[in-house]
This record gives structure tokens, sequence and C-alpha cells, in this order.
């Protein structure tokens, strides 16, 4: 009888885990579905698709970058941290306005400098005088950094739109000329782009493999109480943090600003970080990227291929998908599966 | 089990005076005092809702109290805190389990080791000269206490897949690996069955031989608590009831009275 019901348990566990995560399950085919949809009817330009294919993982790495700043400051201190893209704007403003007068690689390590005075300053003015105190009152403060930031950032640097050359190469190439008809158009600039974020996202995976200051950092994220009890200092710990999401931010803001100038909307365009976060989960490294691909890649598809179904079988419009794409995939999220795909359930005890 | 304690038990260790705690308008702690000697086991004992937690969260300085003293090692201070109590060998054990839970059990304990780090991060990162033999001395001392506590077989397995009681033993291994004067241990047997808990006696007792290191003890298991112990100090209602042998405990009317009612 015990056998029995220890049985129908466990299938009504299992049954229940597939309820779950159906709408995952279905989310997921839909979107490959979506994704193969355009190779299957346009079998004549599958060099196209692999353009926009590329495109696509390209901006999604960049995202990637912006939302490993979020995962890192929330794993180890559980702060929603608003002022991300305050950050990256500041940084990119920093170095360009800089440059200006100095050598970039000059220019780059000062903005560093002053990121992780930022970082420190953040630790000594908001997090330790705010410690213990509800989430919602810290995530309220770094949205007054972050409109602080803003200002000051603009106040010192001005507010114009500045160039940064980081010297990438801006012609585009053409490769898999013979397996495709026309070629493949690659940018090689977002290539270069694609390859500094993603050697940042394996050095930070290293550093937190492999040092033990990265395992102090993963100790802080697993348990505040029991890293205390073994004498890691959550103070330094804190600053360590902030420091490595405002070197994050600053080459996010290199890259993005030498793709788009170093302007005010910077800070916008981080904000798309969130939706990011939301899909993979705010305590997860692996989350964060490919969250960051996956939006990537669906925002740039959906507005090449999904805009003329939109205008032809509704009437609409259909441009500018790209824009609301990230926030209603994220809300498709928040519907279903809160936690984000790596993220941590939260069972509240009550 | 019961030895007469005086043979290796040493100079006061700690000592905690007129303690008092309390949160808002519940008095958790009201003037307690009591001192442990070095190498002693020391059990703190009480009914539910007693304060044993909040004593143990005091002295290694989770919670600051608002009356009373603490002295460890012959020095004074009003309040401790969790960082300085590690870097002057307390370490602690919890009750519900605070284990780095997405780490290996390896790396569980290397997290313990990490006050005596020295190496600078960049030396790490790329693992050059001083920086890896510092490792390869912390890995040791750490394998070391592996193998005291037998679980060798689940080293790079992350804790949070193990079953409880191997949890609980992870709990200790982190806490031994910061090489402790004084261990803190907050219900180690909870939720244990009794070969569990006769493996942890065991653990406990070899750590005390061993190592001489003077273990605070909370635990609800009477049986346990008699056989280990030295000295128990009975809490109620955040006031101390008793002090004594577990002899004298055991006789005390005021502490049978606390733990099974008062005819009124």
């Amino acid at each position: 009888m015990i056998q029995l019901d220890g049985q129908r348990s466990l299938a009504n566990l299992q049954l229940g885990r597939l309820r779950r995560q159906w709408p995952v399950l279905a989310l997921a085919v839909a979107l490959l579905a979506g994704l193969a949809a355009p190779l299957a009817t346009r079998a004549a330009a599958p060099g196209f698709f692999l353009e926009v294919l590329l495109a696509g993982l390209m901006s999604g790495v960049l995202y990637a970058l912006v939302a490993l700043g979020f995962v890192l400051i929330y794993k180890s201190s559980g702060v929603f941290n608003f002022a991300q893209g305050a950050m990256v704007l500041f940084a990119a403003l920093t170095t360009a306005r800089l440059a200006e007068r100095m050598p970039l690689a000059l220019a780059f390590l000062v903005a560093l400098g002053l990121m992780i005075v930022f970082a420190w300053l953040v630790e000594r003015l908001v997090l330790r005088p705010l410690v213990n105190q509800d989430p919602v009152v810290l995530l309220m403060a770094t949205l007054g950094i972050s409109f602080f930031l803003d200002g000051f950032g603009q106040i010192v640097w001005g507010n114009d739109i500045y160039k940064i050359d980081l010297g990438l190469p801006k012609e585009p190439m053409i490769v898999a000329q013979q397996t495709f008809d026309g070629g493949v158009l690659v940018s090689r600039e977002d290539l270069a782009a694609a390859g500094i974020a993603g050697a940042l996202v394996l050095a930070l995976a290293l550093f937190f493999r492999h040092t033990a200051i990265g395992r102090a950092l993963r100790a802080v994220a697993d348990d505040h109480q029991a890293a205390q009890s073994i004498g890691i200092p959550l103070n330094r710990i804190w600053v360590i943090v902030w420091s490595v999401a405002g070197f994050v931010a600053l080459v996010a803001g290199l890259v993005w600003g030498s793709k788009l100038g170093v302007q005010f909307s910077l800070s916008e365009i981080a904000l798309k970080a969130l939706p990011v976060v939301i899909l993979g989960g705010l305590t997860s490294v692996p989350g964060a990227i490919l969250g960051g691909l996956i939006i990537g890649v669906g925002e740039k598809m959906a507005e090449i291929f999904l805009s003329p179904v939109l205008s032809s079988v509704f009437g609409m419009a259909g441009g500018g998908i790209e824009d609301w794409f990230a926030y209603v995939l994220a809300l498709l999220f928040l519907l279903v599966r809160p936690e984000g795909l790596f993220g941590e359930r939260h069972i509240d005890r009550v | 089990m019961s030895l007469p304690a005086p043979r290796r038990v040493g100079d006061v260790l700690l000592c905690v005076d007129g303690i008092s705690l309390s949160f808002g308008g519940i008095q958790a702690l009201s003037g307690v005092c009591f001192d442990v000697h070095e190498r002693e086991i020391r059990a703190v004992i009480g009914p539910n809702g007693a304060g044993k937690s909040s004593m143990l969260n005091v002295i290694n300085g989770v919670y600051t109290p608002q009356q009373g003293s603490i002295t460890y090692r012959g020095e004074a201070f009003e309040q401790m805190n969790p960082q300085r109590a590690a870097r002057m060998g307390i370490a602690r054990t919890f009750q519900s389990l605070a284990l780095f839970k997405g780490m290996s059990v390896l790396d569980n304990l290397m997290a313990g080791r990490n006050l005596r780090m020295r190496a600078g991060i960049l030396a790490q990162a790329l693992r050059i000269g001083p920086a890896e033999r510092e490792e390869l001395e912390h890995r040791a001392v750490v394998e070391r206490i592996i193998d005291f506590l037998e679980i060798q077989p689940w080293r790079r397995q992350p804790v949070g897949r193990l079953p409880y009681g191997l949890q609980k033993r992870v709990d200790l291994g982190r806490a031994l690996a910061l090489e402790p004067k004084l261990l803190l241990l907050d219900e180690p047997m909870a939720g244990m069955n009794s070969e569990e808990k006769q493996d942890m006696s065991r653990f406990i007792l070899d750590v005390n031989d061993e190592f001489g290191t003077t273990i605070v003890l909370i635990e609800h298991d009477m049986g346990v608590v008699m056989d280990l112990s030295d000295r128990i100090v009975v809490l109620d209602y955040g006031r101390k009831i008793g002090d004594g042998s577990p002899e004298q405990i055991r006789t005390s009317q005021r502490v049978i009275n606390a733990y099974l009612g008062v005819a009124h």
C-alpha cells in the first residue's frame, strides 16, 4: 500500500513538473519553429538567414555582457542594481572624453580606476549604511545612484554625442561564397566586438572558478551568514563585485559606444539587459549569457521575418519589433516561469 | 565516556558576562554569564526559544548584545563581529544548514581557508609560483579534514545534492578548515538518526581530543549531551537556570521543572 502510494506520488510529482514546465517547452518549440520557418520558406536564401542569425548573436553577446553586471551584483549582494545602465554610460563617456587628451589605452585605465573608486564609494556611502534593509530600499537607492551618475557624467563630460575609435575593422566581409549563393555578409566590427565580449565572459568564468577570491565571491553569493562565519569580509567582496561590474560596464560601453557613438541613449540600451536577466534568471551567469543570445537573435529574427507577416496579415505597419520584442518575451516568462531559465525558485517559508 | 574532565581542561578561554539581548520587545537573553575553559566541551541546553542560538550568535558576533561583555583569550569585547571572530579562531556550524550549496565539498572546505590565503588575485588566476604553492598547502590541510570526516567519496560533488547527514559533516568540516581554537556547534545532530548521531558524536570527541579544540555545543538530545559534555549551561526564557556537570544538571530541580513544567 505504502509502495503504491509512493509510486503514485512519484508519478504525480513528474506530472506536476511537466505541468509546470510545459509553457516553457511550448515557448521553446515555438521559438525554434519561428527560427526554422524562414529557413524552410526562404530556402532560396539561407545565406540571408545566417546573416540575420549572426547579427542577432553578436548583439546578444553585448546584452549578455551588461546582464552579467546585473547578475554579479544581485548574486553577491542581493541588490537589484538599477544603475548598471548609468554605469555603462558613465564609463564610456569618461573614456571617450579622456581619449581626446591622451592615448586610448591610458584613458581606458583611468576610466577603470574611476569605476573602482565608484565601487568603493557605493559600498561606503550606500550599501554599508543600508545593510539589512528591505530589498526595495536598496533598489530605490540604486535608482538614486543611477540618476546621480547620469547627471554627474553629463555635468563633468558634457552631453553631446562623442566618438570612440577602438580601431575595430569597419569593412564587412563576405564569407562562404561557395556554400551559399551570394555568400554571407559579416560585419567585422561586430565580429570583433563579439570576440571581446566573449573573451571577457570566459575570463570572468575562469576567475570565478579558479581563484580564491572567486571562491569567496561564490561563497558570499550562496550564503552571506556562513561566508561571514568563515571570515570572508562582506564589505570587501562588495567592493570587488561592484568593481567587476564597473569593468564589465566599461567594456560594454566602449564596444557599444564605438558602434553607435557615446550618448545618453546608451543607458537606455543597457536597460535591455533587464529582459535578459528575467529570461535567464537573476542568479545565473550562464542564464545571463544564454538569455542575452536568445534575446539578441530573437529580436533580429522577429524584426526581419515577423514584421512582413504582421503587415501583410493584420495590415499593421509592422516595423519596430526590435524595440519591444525583448520586453514581451520577458513578460511571457514572468507569467509562466518567473524565476527565469536557470534562476533559483524562491520558496518562502510562511 | 564521562571521564573526569579537569585532567585535560586548561584556563578560561571564553567568558560571557551579563549578556542581555533583546529584539524590539522580545527579551532573548537577560544577564547570562558563563565561562568556557580550554579544551572543554561545554553544552548549552534549554527548551525551544530559550535563547541558545542567540547566545551562539552573540559569541561569534552576529548579534550585538545591549549589555554585557565577552572576554576571549583574556581580551574583553563589548561586541564581536563575525569576521573578527573568525580571525581570532572562533568557527561555527549552523542549525539550519548554511553551506555553499552550488560548490563542491572540496570548495566549501577550501573557502574555509580563505582567511589564510595571502597571494594576490593575479598570481592566483595565473597560478604562478607562490600562489600555486599556497593553494597546494591549503589543499593538503583540507584533504586531511576530508579524510578525518570520512567524506572522501563525495569530495567533488556539489553539497546541495548530498544527503542531510553528510551535509552536516561538511558544515563541520568547513568550520574545522579554519583550524579554530573555539568551535561553536549549533545542534550538530538535529534531524539525524541514531547511527548518524553516533558518528557525529565520535567526530566531535575526536576533534576535541586530537586537535585540542574547545567546543561549545547546543543540542537537544539529552543522551548525547550527557555523554559528550564536561559541563552544561541551562537556559530558559533567556535566563541561566543551571550550570554544572552533567550529574548536577540531571538532578537539578530547577532544570527538571523547566523541562517538564511545574504543577501550579
